[in-house]
């Protein structure tokens, strides 16, 4: 474990020289700041006719109808983020030609697989982490409830890492990082709409479709409910994906 | 210290390296020669557990490469024929992270690192970025990162690639005090360079070993021999003697049933004499052929190659 967190620590100190790195978290908060700002002025345009409201019988409640939605839209912002922090960790080392440098070293395969992994999850943690600022002006003016909020991130951090073990095992199959990148994309938004079809498959393929489904997973933790089938999922999905960015590197070699 | 035994390695159906066996032992300097695609990369990737092999075992201190890989590599330090290194990286953050990698202790990571700086002569530039250095100095780098966790074993593929006269002569110079303390393997095209900087050559063509000796026993017994492999329809000691009669031959070995190998006196075209004597006493030629390429032709292909190069 010691030397996957060498590699993570050279990895994360790479990603922070880049201007790509500063580039995507400018765009990143700059989105992530217009939508929650929107959500927010919406929700105190209601407060104003709260009254009018509550005579229809519903209360406001700013976890709902901003923290919540707020989070979901961050799992999309990181969606369109994360291919682009990913396809770099194994493309560049064989574009580099530097991945032997790791090979020849007294490594497990698996120990660089997880420095990978814990560098990309990293990176787009800070940047999750940083937008969180939003949730402290909240703190600030209102009294939301202390509970969802932190499920809330630890949900959003499980499905980045989810689509992190998916970028990473992308950027294992080539050494060109923008076909990574689109390997990434198109998958991990393929298992955030997979529910989709549920409605139109039978009731078993359904139900499978919907238990897929990446997003699906994350309403609980929103919610502030931490369900073991919810945490079993996004822990098996990124287990399952570093698996196989295993079996390919290996395989790589006997070429 | 490092033993190769009948290694073989395809890409496919041809094998790159072809049941390759030698040994180095504690101490020496071995210079590994071949021409351009003669296997010696895919061979040093075997060594240091990059490849596996398709077959044949390595073993390097007594460990397997593929039963104890972490062990092997431990003690080994590698050059590859491209130097693994990160452009983006400060000369002393990668050196370090090296370090790391290799399971230095952090209480000696700093003088192991500043120890390597000093022999690669890396001093002027350990704060400047990989990317920005000159080929030459890069490849100091790359030298510097094999040997910074004073590995018992270094394994250099090619390390004066690319650089300019008088950055090779550096580089020779370098690697020649390094044999002092490392057992060395060092794959080359150029034999000027083997014969400056090894005590002993493994020359190897198309996956296999042509030859094998110190410097001064190859050269002897290089003008001495030229060798046929011929394959007849009758086999038996009787054949064998008679064809070791013949004027041209040194000596003649059957390996296997009607399958014979001869060494001839070189120049007195020996095929001649030996069909003739066979189709004489009747033996059934079924093949008579120098063995493609002999020790001088493959000196020759090697000298030829950058012959300019000779400091
Ligand atoms: N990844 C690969 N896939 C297929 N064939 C390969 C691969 N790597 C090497 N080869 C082939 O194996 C043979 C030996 O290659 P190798 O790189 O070991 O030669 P070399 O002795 O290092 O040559 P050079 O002096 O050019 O570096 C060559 O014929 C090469 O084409
Ligand atoms: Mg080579």
């Amino acid at each position: 474990m010691k030397n996957a967190l060498v590699i993570a620590r050279r990895e994360l100190g790479s990603y922070f020289a880049s201007p790509l790195f500063y580039v995507i978290a400018t765009v990143f908060l700059g989105i992530q700041s217009f939508m929650s700002y929107n959500i927010l002025s919406f929700f105190s345009y209601q407060s104003f006719q709260e009254a009018q409201i509550q005579q229809m019988g519903l209360t406001l409640n700013v976890n709902e109808m901003v923290i919540e939605p707020s989070l979901i839209n961050m799992g999309v912002i990181l969606l369109l983020m994360s291919p682009l922090i990913t396809m770099r960790s194994f493309s560049e080392e064989m574009r580099q030609k530097t991945f032997p440098l790791l090979l020849a070293s007294p490594v497990h395969l698996w120990e660089i697989v997880a420095g990978k992994f814990i560098a990309c999850l990293g990176v787009l943690s800070v940047l999750v982490l940083a937008s969180s600022y939003f949730v402290g002006f909240i703190l600030a003016v209102g009294s939301p409830e202390i509970g969802p909020i932190l499920t809330g991130y630890l949900g959003v951090l499980l499905m980045t890492g989810c689509y992190v073990a998916i970028g990473v095992f992308a950027s294992s199959l080539t050494d060109n990082q923008l076909v990574a990148a689109v390997i990434t994309f198109g998958f991990v938004f393929l298992m955030w709409i997979i529910g989709w079809a549920a409605q139109s498959a039978g009731e078993t393929a359904g139900e499978i479709l919907d238990y897929l489904s990446l997003v699906n997973h994350l309403q609980n933790f929103t919610q502030g409910m931490i369900d073991t089938s919810d945490l079993t999922y996004y822990l098996s999905f990124i287990a399952f994906f570093l698996f196989l960015t295993y079996r390919v590197l290996e395989s790589r070699r006997w070429r | 210290m490092i033993e190769v035994e009948n290694l073989t390695k395809s890409y496919g159906p041809r094998p790159a390296v072809d049941r390759l066996s030698f040994q180095v032992n504690s101490g020496e300097v071995v210079g590994f020669l071949g021409p351009n695609g003669a296997g010696k990369s895919t061979t040093m990737n075997i060594l240091c557990c990059i490849l596996p092999a398709t077959s044949g075992t390595v073993k390097v201190h007594g460990f397997d490469v593929f039963e104890n890989p972490l062990e092997v590599r431990k003690r080994i330090g590698y050059l590859p024929e491209n130097p693994p290194l990160y452009p983006d990286m400060v000369v002393g953050d990668f050196l370090k992270f090296a370090a790391r990698l290799r399971q230095v202790p952090s209480s000696k990571i700093k003088s192991s690192v500043d120890n390597v700086v000093e022999k690669c002569m890396l001093g002027d530039v350990k704060g400047r970025l990989i990317g920005r250095l000159s080929k030459g100095y890069q490849q100091r780098v790359g030298l510097a990162q094999a040997m910074v966790h004073d590995p018992a074993i270094l394994v250099l593929d090619e390390p004066t690639i690319g650089l300019d006269p008088i950055q090779i002569i550096e580089i020779r110079k370098l690697i020649r005090d390094l044999g002092r303390e490392h057992t060395i393997l060092l794959s080359s095209h150029i034999l000027p360079e083997v014969t400056q900087i090894c005590q002993r050559v493994v020359i190897i063509h198309e996956g296999r070993i042509a030859a094998m000796d110190t410097l001064e026993g190859l050269t002897a017994s290089l003008k001495k021999t030229q060798r046929l492999d011929l394959a007849l329809r009758q086999g038996g000691d009787d054949v064998r003697s008679g064809l070791a009669e013949l004027d041209c031959v040194i000596s003649a070995a059957e390996t296997s049933s009607g399958k014979f190998t001869l060494e001839c006196h070189p120049g007195s075209h020996p095929q001649d004499e030996v069909a003739r004597l066979v189709l004489d006493r009747g033996w059934g030629l079924d093949e008579l052929r120098p063995v493609s390429l002999s020790l001088e032709d493959i000196f020759l292909q090697l000298t030829t190659e950058e012959k300019e190069v000779t400091a």
